[in-house]
């Protein structure tokens, strides 16, 4: 393997890594605490809103910008740090 | 000055900007055409596929479904939402530095095959078009509802504003009218919300008056459950949907957003591959704005709705209730003979109630199919966004605005589906397929004719609206999961995918959720009945199947992959390369 084709590739393995963390997170927050684990959520309370209730109409919504744009810093970073960045 | 004067103002307003920057923003190359030139900035990028995403439908219908189906609505949000983490992380970066035009255009060149174009092709098509007729309706409705022009004419006066922008700046002019129309509709959105959640909570953001307590110092959302448990409805915050149900329609909504062909050409237009990424981030941004209101609006309206009907004489309520009942929105059939209005769990007529000629004894509409359940009142989920100014009784120039931004919401999602149409026609089928040798003029040329044929179909969808329309565009999604999400991710996260498994997925995918479709929802007129419920598949709903034939459609693709040869050295190479960001050309034809 070439120098070059090493450094995409650890590049690549490095991209994956993070797509795997923020990928779990959007499950985490969406279909686990949106709907699979919304009844047991409903027990605790967060101001007027059932914890779990919140979460599939408000909380999930905003931790999916939030994970968007931290997709956007890390890449950001890492494009320097490889060199691909323009 | 009455709402009507007020309508006419701004919608005609907003009618000229949009035609002002139009003739701004004229196309002169196919680039321009079909990418915009491929220089649009990720803020201008996010507002346009915002505004492009958000359709009558979001607008118009959301907020009402979610305020009569409470959690279950939770689908919609999320389902909406989380498609854009899909497409940022999975897909817009690597399609920007990939390069092309269109979806079609990726698929063909990475499955080296025009059988697969073809394919991809045929999907956009299909997709594209049931979205847009209920687009062109939904334009046709505003107009009828807030100015009282007949639904037909309204269906052409869309079609024409549609028409002028799209025809004179293709991609250019469409992405510069959607910047516009974005900020028509959020703001007209925004307005009315601000002031109802500040009205019944003392707080004017919406997402927090939603948990906020009202003047009789209960919780907003405790109240509404307690409501919902004496008139015997389903407590608000939980669903009648069962789990598994609600995790499927979710799952096919996001992927479906991921896949929509209209979405993603949309990360074609930006300059670099981060501004892909960013640029999806920002849209979401925009889109979060209207879709964490819209669960507060459906709160507020309902609460509303019920304080102001329930067990109230009729003869004593507000005039918009008649205004609506005289459009045919609402109904009230007085079963006790009472006078007052008795809403409660259970259908109150046969179907959509049936207006006979005459009046009953209080002056309101009869209606022919009543039944015999309690509950007498029935109202349309339309009026909860278009009726909840009045409701609420906020002034006139805030009710004409919801017209203007419904209109904006109809039109901007209208006009970014015929471009992908006409697209998919004058460059995937005519420059790629059938006249290769077709010059720059000649596809320009052609890209407009089937821009205004598109536009033409998609009126007689809108004046002769078939009867599926409205329960195909729900299913474009799982239509979408189904096809193109399974073939874009294969190509750029498996090096080994080649042109036999990602044909045999896509075709197996989208049969199956036709054949679940046709044979669950729409049936084949004459020839079967849809089938009931009890007998779906693990109790999956079919807007929800679009999860399994999307699963079913990457099981196939791996298998027939990895029995077939390996794809060609220069495809496995073009997979290397759109991994890596660095050196994305500007978009091209060639």
């Amino acid at each position: 393997m070439s120098e070059k084709q090493k450094h995409a590739t650890a590049y690549w393995k490095k991209n994956l890594s993070y797509l795997v963390i923020l990928l779990t997170i959007w499950f985490i927050v969406s279909y686990g605490a949106g709907i699979l684990f919304k009844d047991e959520l409903n027990n605790i309370k967060l101001g007027g809103f059932k914890l779990g209730f919140w979460f599939a109409q408000q909380g999930s919504i905003y931790v999916f910008v939030i994970l968007i744009f931290v997709y956007v810093r890390l890449m950001n970073k890492l494009d320097k740090k490889f060199g691909f960045d323009e | 000055m009455s709402v009507q004067t007020w309508t006419w103002i701004l919608v005609g307003v907003t009618f000229a900007l949009y035609f002002g920057i139009a003739f701004w923003a004229r196309a002169g190359s196919t680039k321009d055409f079909y990418v915009a030139g491929g220089g649009v900035s990720p803020l201008a990028n996010g507002m346009a596929t915002a505004a492009d995403w958000m359709s009558a439908a979001s607008f118009i219908s959301m907020a009402g479904i979610i305020s009569f189906a409470g959690y279950d609505g939770s689908v919609y949000l999320m389902g909406w939402t989380g498609g854009y983490v899909l497409l940022a992380l999975l897909l817009a970066p690597y399609l920007r530095k990939f390069g092309k035009f269109t979806v079609p255009d990726f698929i063909g060149d990475r499955y080296y095959s025009n059988t697969a174009r073809t394919v991809a092709v045929i999907c956009a098509l299909i997709v594209s078009f049931t979205y847009v007729a209920g687009q062109m309706r939904g334009v046709g409705i505003v107009f009828s509802q807030f100015l009282q022009v007949d639904i037909n004419l309204g269906v052409i006066i869309g079609m024409g504003v549609v028409l002028g922008f799209a025809l004179l700046g293709g991609m250019k002019g469409i992405t510069y009218t959607q910047v516009a129309q974005y900020c028509v509709l959020i703001f007209a959105f925004m307005v009315p919300a601000i002031f109802i959640s500040f009205q019944m909570t003392g707080n004017p953001i919406p997402q927090i008056g939603m948990g906020s307590k009202t003047q009789d110092g209960v919780f907003l959302l405790d109240k509404l459950d307690m409501l919902h448990t004496q008139l015997g409805f389903k407590e608000y915050t939980s669903g009648t949907k069962s789990t598994w149900d609600v995790f499927a329609i979710t799952l096919a909504l996001m992927v479906g957003t991921a896949g929509l062909p209209h979405v993603i050409v949309r990360f074609f237009t930006v300059p670099k591959v981060k501004d892909a990424r960013k640029s999806a981030g920002l849209a979401l941004l925009f889109i979060a704005i209207l879709y964490t209101t819209a669960p507060a609006i459906a709160v507020f309206s309902r609460t509303n709705l019920i304080e102001t009907v329930s067990d109230k004489e009729y003869a004593l309520i507000p005039e918009w209730f008649k205004n609506w009942e005289n459009t045919g929105l609402i109904a009230w059939d007085d079963k006790n003979g009472d006078g007052k209005i008795q809403y409660v769990e259970g259908a109150s007529s046969n179907g959509k109630p049936v207006y006979i000629k005459e009046r009953g004894a209080h002056g309101e509409r009869l209606i022919s199919n009543g039944n015999e359940n309690a509950n007498e009142l029935y109202v349309d989920r339309d009026i909860m966004v278009l009726a909840n100014p009045e409701i609420a009784n906020l002034p006139n120039w805030v009710i004409a605005l919801v017209a203007a931004g419904g209109l904006a919401a109809a039109l901007s999602t209208a006009a970014g589906l015929l471009l992908v149409i006409s697209t998919s026609i004058s460059h995937d089928l005519i420059k790629k397929q059938i006249k290769p040798n077709i010059s720059e003029k000649g596809e320009l040329l052609a890209a407009r004719i089937s821009i205004f044929v598109a536009i033409l179909i998609a009126g007689i969808f809108g004046i002769y609206p078939p009867g599926f329309v409205a329960a195909v565009v729900a299913l474009a999604f799982g239509l979408a999961a189904a096809s193109f999400f399974p073939a874009i991710i294969l190509g750029i996260f498996d090096k080994r995918m080649n042109k036999e498994g990602a044909i045999s997925g896509m075709i197996v995918g989208v049969t199956i959720m036709l054949f679940y479709m046709i044979r669950y929802k729409t049936g084949l007129i004459g020839i079967m009945d849809a089938r009931p419920a009890s007998e779906w598949w693990l109790g999956t709903s079919p807007e929800g199947f679009g999860t399994l034939a999307m699963i079913l459609n990457v099981i196939v693709s791996v298998v027939v992959s990895r029995l077939t040869p390996a794809p060609p050295l220069h495809v496995q190479e073009i997979v290397e390369s759109i991994r890596i960001p660095s050196g994305a050309s500007e978009a091209s034809s060639h």
